[in-house]
């Protein structure tokens, strides 16, 4: 069983749905005991680092998360902010993070990107640094949809899997053993957004 | 690098899909959720649907609408129509719509507007600003839900009380351009899109790919058109079209 955390400030329906599209078997947990019978967590979320942490936090969701990640080794996704979720700390915040992977938040608005638009909003490409269980070197270009303000700095290269250019590169996706995020939205990425939820459901 | 977008526009009126012109003489088209499984085939970058009889007759948005619109859309989704309260919007939200379109809102209550953001983030929210050539020069602000019109000098402070409030997309539509296929306004486009940190979303007169790659050269971020992808000929049979990516790619990119 998939099990979508919803933590209150995520938009989990779309998630669940692609995952049906790609014949997963899925369900949204809304408390941490729904995690019990999970082989897959989806972690997605839009909005505020620190009023993401405060509800995982609270909600006993944190712990829950840790110990199957860690200690079961079920894989999870983060999705946009779920995917910051999974790192030390943010910019945006003062809380702590999961800290599942070393890495940190950072905001776009570096002075790479003093002329460009914050968010980055809209459709880019990702180019693939490393073999990975997620996203494949396809000869046709892949394009997924982003909108962030912020991005993930991993502390060292070999966790990112691929990269994206918006002023100057980011880091769009990264795998650590059974962790995964991704900065762009693949329930909004049309067929490129399937095949990678269809990679993830069959790992 | 970033794509610049290409967004259909449709507009709902009591479950039916309209097109309009001038923000008048609303057109039947179809059904929309239909049309919207054809975009989501034809894979548009992104879809905004503005349901407009919920803004003038001050009604709930239709969420069960709303819910069969997401369930088809496998890109984002932007909804607009008679949102008036953070409650609503979590509400739409948690229905799998990315963005929340605002226009008499951001009139009514900015301090609403603030606190969306503040709970959803700027990306979810685009404020949109309509707005009618002035006879004497300038632009004049219209509220949509009972087609006020502002004298030009608002028009500034408007988007600068909008941007302080941490919108993340401004929609800019021009109400003389509406439906008329008779290409966008370029200056206003530039006079906007120059003044802001945010992606600017222009609408109105798109009636070819060219006139869409003048848009974007004049500093629109993305770019929407409703009749240009649901009309077809000079006698306005309907088509649902949108181009197939590799010539929106050889086009903007």
């Amino acid at each position: 069983m998939i099990v979508v955390i919803d933590y209150g400030i995520n938009n989990s329906s779309s998630v669940v749905r692609m995952i049906q599209k790609v014949g997963g078997n899925v369900k949204i947990g809304s408390k941490p005991e729904d995690l019990n019978e999970a082989t897959k967590i989806v972690l997605p979320g839009v909005g505020h680092f620190d009023e993401g942490m405060k509800l995982l936090d609270e909600s006993g969701f944190s712990e829950s998360i840790k110990e199957c990640v860690l200690n079961k080794k079920i894989p999870v996704l983060g999705i946009c902010l779920g995917m910051q979720l999974l790192c030390e700390c943010s910019e945006e915040g003062n809380k702590k993070g999961l800290g599942l992977v070393s890495a940190e938040v950072l905001h776009l608005n570096d002075s790479s990107r003093r002329e460009l638009k914050i968010p980055h909003m809209g459709w880019n490409t990702l180019d693939i640094t490393r073999c990975n269980p997620l996203l494949e070197n396809d000869p046709e270009e892949q394009r997924f949809y982003f909108v962030h303000s912020y991005y993930v700095k991993p502390n060292a290269s070999e966790l990112c899997i691929a990269k994206t250019l918006y002023g100057s590169e980011f880091c769009s996706a990264f795998n650590s053993d059974n962790i995964f995020g991704v900065q762009f939205h693949p329930e909004k990425s049309h067929r490129f957004g399937i095949s990678l939820m269809k990679k993830f459901v069959n790992i | 690098m970033l794509k610049h977008r290409v967004i259909p526009t449709l507009l709902i009126q009591n479950g039916d899909l309209i097109k309009t012109c001038k923000f008048k003489n609303p057109e039947y088209i179809g059904d929309p959720v239909n049309a919207i499984k054809i975009f989501n085939e034809k894979e548009v970058d992104e879809l905004i649907v503005l349901d407009v009889s919920k803004s003038k007759d001050k009604l709930e948005p239709d969420y069960a609408l709303i819910e069969e619109f997401a369930g088809e859309c496998f890109m984002p989704l932007t909804y607009g129509g008679g949102v008036k309260n953070i409650e609503q919007a979590g509400r739409i939200f948690r229905l799998g719509v990315e963005k929340i379109c605002l226009n008499s809102l951001c009139f009514d209550n900015i301090e609403t507007i603030k606190s969306m953001v503040n709970r959803f983030g700027s990306q979810s929210i685009v404020a949109s600003l309509d707005v009618k050539k002035s006879v004497l020069g300038g632009y004049k602000l219209q509220d949509s839900s009972n087609s006020t019109l502002y004298n030009t000098d608002y028009f500034e402070t408007h988007l600068e009380q909008l941007l302080e409030a941490g919108v993340g997309e401004i929609m800019l539509g021009a109400i003389d351009k509406d439906g008329t296929l008779s290409g966008p306004d370029l200056k206003l486009i530039k006079k906007v899109s120059e003044g802001i940190g945010v992606p600017l979303i222009s609408v109105g007169g798109i009636s070819s790919l060219e006139e869409i790659k003048n848009s974007v050269q004049a500093g629109a971020s993305a770019v929407a058109a409703g009749a240009f992808f649901v009309f077809h000929g000079k006698r306005r049979a309907v088509l649902i079209t949108y181009p197939p990516y590799h010539e929106l790619e050889a086009l903007l990119n």
